[in-house]
């Protein structure tokens, strides 16, 4: 298989993230050999992402658009999104009290970079004043397999 | 994107089925129309996701919020839900710690 790439550029609206998902799912069924339940861990990433990115749009009030990139090879399917959001330090994210603090329940978001974190097999955030860069890689289930 | 929110009474809970995908856009309806059954004096709700087909973390912040809401008048909000596609996102965030999830509404009426 030789690699495969899609852009797609949305505006920064809500309704649009779904599209995002669409566009993703079909190249990870149709370019790899990723298993559905990988394709739905891909999908939440990815809606997570690009809602990150629409209301870092938002915040700035900019006509911009979201850059959805997504490619395979022989190996991996990778995902790039880009804003340009104001960026933010991922590594300084507040801190949520544990699930099991009745504090939590004060708090209804800050559960999609866990999220994201958790689903994919690579994940990478690039920021700056300029606008945030998250590259999401899920590796071939047979790539996996071979790694044991 | 359709997003359905049907409303029903069982044995004194009230029960919202989500169909469709709760997403950034879809959720502030979701959220809103719990806010509504709260403020009609709904305070036993159950959240039936069986009919859901995606869900992210917008939709658990929509949970999240609404069980806030009905503890605050001393009331609950149970979840039923067996995709284990949608399950995952609560195992992963540890929010299965936090919210009764039942096979069925059934179930979640007789606990």
């Amino acid at each position: 298989m030789t690699e495969r790439a899609v852009q797609l550029e949305i505006p920064a609206g809500a309704e649009f993230v779904a599209l995002a998902r669409l566009v993703v799912s079909a190249m990870a069924a149709g370019e790899t050999q990723l298993s559905d339940d990988r394709v739905d861990d891909l999908k939440i990433a990815v809606s997570e992402a690009c809602t990150n990115a629409i209301e870092a749009h938002d915040a700035l009030d900019t006509e911009e658009r979201v850059l959805v990139e997504c490619w395979a090879d022989e190996s991996h399917l990778e995902v790039r999104i880009e804003d340009r959001g104001s960026g933010f330090d991922v590594s300084d994210l507040p801190e949520h009290p544990p699930v099991t603090d009745p504090e939590r329940l004060k708090f209804e978001r800050g559960l999609g970079i866990p999220l994201i974190r958790a689903l994919v097999d690579e994940v990478e955030f690039s920021s700056s004043d300029d606008g945030t860069a998250v590259r999401l890689v899920m590796h071939h289930d047979d790539e996996l397999d071979g790694e044991d | 994107m359709d997003l359905g929110l049907d409303v029903s009474e069982r044995d004194g809970y009230t029960v919202l089925a989500v169909r469709g995908e709760v997403d950034v856009y879809t959720a502030p309806r979701f959220r809103e129309r719990l806010i509504e059954l709260v403020s009609e004096g709904k305070h036993r709700i159950i959240v039936d996701l069986e009919g859901v087909d995606f869900l992210d973390s917008t939709g658990l912040g929509v949970l999240v919020g609404g069980l806030k809401r009905l503890r605050s008048h001393d009331g609950d909000l149970l979840l039923v839900c067996t995709q284990s596609r949608i399950l995952k996102v609560f195992e992963i965030t540890g929010l299965t710690k936090v919210f009764s999830i039942y096979e069925s509404v059934d179930d979640a009426v007789a606990a």
